[in-house]
């Protein structure tokens, strides 16, 4: 069992490290597709598309390595990861639909922007690991 | 659900460490089990009582939950 276990540290390290490249990969594809029709190739179709399918295939790329990195941990922690999502969806759905009727009915003179619902659920995720990593220390 | 992990542990002259490299696991989910935190799954409790050489019912009891 000794064994079992460094293949489990090793693992979980193995796919932290993952994770973390392609998350670093679509970011930086995002930032591409962003910003290149501006500063790079001028608005052509062809490119903004090939950059955003670019995007595309490393997001799906980065949701199997988030997949493969959840089903690596442990029961507890996995419960945490589990449990933050659950509160994440949650601020999701309530926050975003809020934050766009305080938009819709002008209570917000700015337009609402879907970065600032992906910070939301961000923080949330963070905050809600943090808070279940204290309560089963 | 109480257990007698930490005494057996105790016995078995193990760290919360040591205990999870031999079960595969974090310290942390060790650490939660053991203060009754955390109930494990049953593959899990499986390779406690394998590793200690007790049944599943002499490192867990089952105790009504008062909610």
């Amino acid at each position: 069992m000794k064994e079992e276990n460094k293949n489990f540290k090793a693992q979980t390290l193995r796919n932290t490290k993952n994770l973390s490249y392609w998350t670093m990969a679509w970011v930086a594809t995002m930032a591409v597709a962003s910003f290149g029709p501006e500063f790079i190739w001028d608005y052509d179709k062809v490119y903004s598309g090939i950059a955003i399918g670019l995007n595309i295939a490393v997001g799906i790329g980065m949701i199997l390595a988030n997949r493969k990195f959840l089903l690596g941990l442990d029961e507890l922690q996995r419960k945490i990861h589990m449990d933050a999502m659950a509160i994440a969806l949650g601020v999701a759905v309530v926050g975003g639909l809020s934050y766009s009727l305080l938009d819709v009915t002008n209570i917000i003179s700015a337009d609402a922007e879907i970065s600032g619902l992906v910070i939301l659920i961000g923080l949330t995720y963070l905050v809600s690991v943090v808070i279940n990593s204290k309560r089963y220390s | 659900m109480k257990n007698r992990l930490k005494v057996l542990r105790a016995e078995h002259d193990m760290t919360q460490q040591q205990l999870a490299d031999a079960l595969g696991v974090s310290r942390q989910t060790i650490n939660a089990i053991e203060k009754g935190k955390f109930d494990p799954s049953l593959p899990l409790a499986f390779k406690m009582s394998y590793l200690f050489n007790r049944s599943i019912e002499r490192i867990f009891e089952y105790e009504e939950s008062a909610s």
